[in-house]
């Protein structure tokens, strides 16, 4: 992307002549500047995962949860700014519970999906706003099962069955792929994001983080939950086992 | 709470619905009065509200239709929305919402009847404050209140299709003779995934009954 | 006489004040209606039992409902009077549940939080001249020690041992006086049912909107449990010894 604008990147409300809207793209980098997260779709439900960077050694530690509880059902994890994650996570409890009051049922993934793409469009459109620096990831279990979504500053939002966004989205891409998502299960699932979280942090940039892990799965009685402690510590150390594995097979390449 | 206002029209009516595996059947007598003078002889007070969805009308003609009709205005946009059809238990809370929060301005008791894929056949009730209730089998209006013996007595679980049909003829048909407020023919409609089938017994060709 | 003035002899006046153009009246009436409930403390927590009627006028029209609600995990609402307000009162409780679980903040809704809401509502709605006609009991655990409240369309409360609503007010609380006051600590489970269900025989000989198919509920230390419906045992040999007047 070229970072000179040429005056065509201060307003949200004009296209730049090859058809670019830059406040968008600029938005898409405050995204590329966080912590990583990601979203598993497995075959008995879904996983969210986010590398939680800490700037100080003096936060409490499990404080400032970045992942969020939107409906009873629904979980969001997000990289970006944690300011408009907050707003965004206010706009979909909203959207849940005004769904509730008219239908009195549970919203759908793909309903809440399309409300929060629209919203969040509705931001790339006026000169007076400035998009979200979020990439939303959305989980839940609704009637159709476990479904996934993510929701880009754009608005643009897409159904995945694995999903990455953040700083090490390529690396997270990459690792998911590998995975037989349609056979794994919540449980597996767990192990292998907290592994990928670890693989895509950087530790040269950023020493100190925290993992955090959800799931919506029938373990959890269909809710949006954080992981029990038992299982993020038993998550946790797969993921330093894996990790550590890895160096020992890179060091046994450089003899 | 709403009464009728002077002149308004009125469903005093005898309606009634019951699911069986697989759909549900729904009747109505077909009367309609100002008063005592008959203003409609042959109403349709099975309403449609989608495609598998019905409801049947009873209390102020007018009430019903402008709830009905918003009713069927949601449930389309429902299924723009959703790219499905809705289910009866959203029907009928859609049904409930309008009527409990306008319950004093409204002369509104409903039966929502239908079939959807994730409950097959299935009826709830709406009644006068507003309420919903998941029914078996559900009788409403003012003729209703004469079968309630009739109805607790014949009705069985698990009947099959034919047997609900014949047991709305006989319920309504007992009704129709009893209530005042309730004539002319009785009109059925069968709701099942397959489609909505209608019919019409005369009212000369009522089932047989004692008239002493 | 002209054909489309030509008026019917019914509607011949024309409504001299449409009711319409009067003053606003709210002071509606309840249209499904829920009898007593009843509840007491005892030693393992809270006992509650309402029946499984929804009554329309005298018509015995909804023979399946539930009175009974779980809030959260250690809270239970029992309720009497109109069952569409009830079925509000349930939407804006399961609001308030959904919101609490999405603060994630490791905090529970307690039993004293659902009475101070449900109480805030009724006094609420009745200060806007629009009340939810309802009598309510919350009962439940909260912090290790039971509780029981009660709120009604008044906006009245109060918290007691015994608490009973409607013709159960008249009818239950004389036994519970006599059964439980004083010595709720003391009542075993058995106990407990048996005194209950004696309530609730009584309401089902006297109050003309019971009904003999109700549902028992009770809180304590390991949850909330609300029975399925079950049918009293009852006494006619009475009959046997009445004959003509009685006099």
């Amino acid at each position: 992307m070229t970072s000179i604008g040429t005056g065509y990147d201060l307003s949200v409300s004009t296209y730049s002549p090859d058809g670019r809207v830059f406040q968008v793209e600029y938005a898409q980098k405050a995204v590329d500047n966080s912590g990583t997260a990601i979203g598993l779709r497995v075959k008995d439900g879904v996983v969210l995962a986010v590398e939680k960077i800490k700037h100080s050694r003096l936060l409490v530690p499990n404080s400032n949860k970045r992942i969020m509880t939107a409906d009873k059902n629904i979980g969001i994890a997000t990289a970006g700014w944690m300011s408009d994650t907050r707003h965004l996570v206010k706009r979909a409890r909203d959207e849940a519970h005004s769904y509730n009051s008219v239908y009195k049922s549970s919203i759908p993934a793909k309903i809440i999906a399309e409300r929060m793409g629209m919203y969040v469009q509705a931001y790339t459109l006026y000169s007076a706003v400035r998009p979200f620096g979020v990439s939303t990831i959305l989980a839940s279990i609704d009637k159709d099962g476990p479904q996934l979504y993510m929701i880009e500053p754009s608005g643009q939002y897409v159904g995945y069955r694995g999903c990455a966004a953040g700083k090490g989205k390529q690396v997270a891409k990459t690792e998911i792929e590998k995975l037989n998502l349609e056979e794994l299960t919540v449980r597996e699932a767990v192990k292998e994001a907290a592994r990928i979280i670890y693989a895509a942090h950087d530790d040269a940039k950023d020493k100190l983080f925290e993992l955090e892990l959800s799931w919506v799965c029938e373990e959890s009685n269909r809710l949006h939950a954080h992981v029990p402690q038992s299982v993020l510590d038993e998550a946790i150390e797969y993921a330093e086992r894996a990790l550590d594995d890895d160096d020992d097979e890179m060091e046994e390449d450089d003899e | 709470m709403a009464a009728l206002k002077p002149g308004e029209v009125d469903l005093g009516t005898t309606i009634m619905a019951v699911s069986f595996d697989g759909g549900v059947v729904i009747g109505a007598d077909s009367r309609t009065s100002t008063g005592t003078y008959v203003a409609n002889r042959v109403t349709d007070k099975l309403t449609k509200v989608d495609e598998r969805i019905y409801c049947c009308r009873s209390g102020s003609a007018a009430d019903t239709q402008a709830v009905a009709d918003i009713v069927k205005y949601h449930l389309d946009l429902y299924s723009a929305e959703h790219g499905e059809m809705p289910t009866v238990k959203v029907a009928s809370s859609l049904f409930q919402e309008l009527c409990y929060h306008n319950k004093n301005n409204l002369m509104a008791s409903i039966i929502v009847a239908g079939w959807d894929k994730q409950n097959g056949g299935s009826v709830y009730e709406v009644p006068l404050g507003g309420s919903l209730h998941k029914r078996d089998f559900s009788i409403a209006g003012s003729g209703s209140s004469y079968i309630y013996g009739y109805c607790d007595k014949v009705f069985r679980p698990n009947m099959s299709k034919e047997e609900c049909i014949e047991f709305v003829k006989n319920s309504v048909g007992l009704a129709i003779t009893r209530d005042g407020s309730s004539g002319g023919v009785i009109r059925i409609a069968v709701i099942t995934e397959d489609g909505v089938e209608r019919q019409v017994v005369y009212g000369n060709q009522l089932p047989l009954q004692y008239t002493g | 006489m002209d054909p489309i003035t030509f008026e019917l002899p019914h509607t011949l006046k024309a409504p001299k004040a449409a009711p319409s153009l009067g003053p606003t009246s709210r002071t509606m009436q309840p249209m499904i209606t829920g009898t007593s409930v009843v509840a007491f403390k005892y030693k393992d927590g809270i006992m509650m039992a309402a029946d499984c009627l929804g009554s329309y006028g005298s018509l015995a029209r909804f023979r399946n409902e539930n009175r009974f609600m779980q809030v959260g995990a250690t809270t239970l609402l029992g309720a009497s009077g109109d069952m569409s307000d009830f079925q509000f009162m349930k939407h804006k409780l399961e609001d308030l549940l959904t919101s609490e679980y999405d603060m994630d903040d490791g905090q529970s809704l307690g039993t004293k939080s659902v009475y101070k809401y449900v109480s805030n509502i009724m006094y609420g709605r009745r200060n806007k001249f629009d009340p939810l006609w309802n009598a309510y009991v919350v009962g439940g655990i909260d912090n290790g020690e039971a509780f029981l409240g009660y709120a009604n369309l008044f906006g009245t409360t109060y918290q007691s041992d015994c608490i009973a609503t409607g013709f159960g007010a008249h009818l239950a609380i004389p036994i519970l006086r006599r059964r439980v006051e004083g010595r709720a600590d003391e009542i075993s489970e058995e106990e407990a049912v048996r005194i209950l269900d004696d309530c609730m025989r009584v309401l089902l000989y006297r109050d003309c909107r019971a009904f003999n198919k109700q549902r028992r509920a009770k809180v304590t230390a390991q949850g909330v449990e609300i029975s399925e419906p079950y049918a009293l045992e009852t006494d006619w040999s009475i009959a046997d010894r009445v004959v003509g007047y009685g006099a």
